[in-house]
């Protein structure tokens, strides 16, 4: 194994673990907020939480992306032809 | 371990490999196909169980439409409806042994975004015209017009990464948790798996009546533009 694989697979525990982070934090105060809006509305729960799960996928498409790119580095990396 | 960026070709009909997501993916449109028109044949007025049914699940796609677009559904039923139903059906083809889902490979993402892009334009240009439809990249002003055809691209391609990210990953843990741990480990993940897809499969919908709703409202002559932008 040259380093050049060693440091793709690196980046790519790098890539997932630190672009984690962010959604991570991101869902947590969307979901807060979220449940504070319907302690405090039980009636508008159904839009409320409708509108929760679309933002929570677009957060957690940032994640998603994270982990795309370090599957790239990993089975479709055109540094290691 | 098998990349899961490249796919397979099980046999070739002439010159064109057919992978498995294409066999999937045809077995999904069938059963639907042969569904709808089986659950369609003998519709009345007092309707049977199945008819209730199918009822039941038009009637919410329908009262999606209505509360995501604030339009009347019947022109969008027919597209967002199949759009929902094939993504759903086909995210749970992972509980039948032996079949990925054809969603988990790039191929079929690829196509279904681009069915989005293309209604987005057609919905747009139904509405309001070309004409209507290409001065709506110039709202608010002529400045965006640049940054409003990259979006366009842009969240097409954001949709076909999400529906390919999520359900390749959910296969994929399943199989590095399963050559791990053993057989009846990954249950768990699978039943995630499941709601996934489905959330998937709702999000993928409202993604797309988003995007034809901002484009019907922009490209429509009459009203002012910049109350409607607000909601997309």
């Amino acid at each position: 194994m040259n380093w050049l694989a060693a440091v793709s697979i690196a980046s790519a525990a790098i890539a997932v673990s630190f672009g984690a982070i962010g959604p991570a934090l991101g869902e947590g105060r969307a979901v807060a907020a979220a449940m504070d809006a319907i302690a405090r509305q039980p009636e508008s729960a159904n839009v409320i939480s409708r509108t929760l799960f679309v933002g929570l996928a677009m957060i957690e498409t940032m994640a998603i992306y994270c982990l795309v790119i370090a599957l790239l580095l990993l089975f479709a990396n055109p540094l290691l032809k | 371990m098998k990349s899961p960026l490249t796919s397979v070709a099980l046999f070739h009909l002439g010159p064109v490999p057919i992978t498995e997501a294409v066999v999937a993916t045809w077995a999904i449109m069938s059963v639907l196909v042969c569904g709808a028109l089986l659950a369609s044949r003998r519709r009345r007025l007092v309707p049977s169980s199945t008819q209730a049914a199918f009822e039941l699940i038009v009637e919410t796609v329908d009262s999606q439409i209505r509360d995501t677009m604030r339009a009347e559904p019947g022109p969008y039923r027919a597209f967002i409806g199949t759009l929902f139903a094939f993504i759903f059906v086909a995210n749970w083809t992972t509980l039948i042994p032996g079949v990925e889902p054809p969603t988990a490979h790039l191929e079929t993402d690829a196509a279904l975004a681009l069915l989005v892009f293309l209604a987005v334009i057609w919905f747009g240009i139904r509405a309001g015209g070309v004409g209507g439809y290409l001065a709506s990249f110039a709202v608010p002003n002529a400045i965006m017009i640049p940054l409003n055809f990259i979006e366009s691209v842009t969240r097409t391609f954001s949709l076909l990464v999400r529906l390919f990210g999520n359900v390749m990953s959910g296969v994929f843990v399943i199989g590095i948790v399963l050559s791990l741990a053993g057989l009846l480990v990954p249950i768990p993940l699978m039943a995630l798996d499941l709601l996934t897809g489905a959330v998937q499969a709702y999000i993928f919908s409202v993604l797309a009546m988003v995007f034809i709703a901002g484009a019907v409202s922009e490209a429509k002559p009459t009203q002012d533009p910049s109350i409607e932008r607000t909601k997309s």
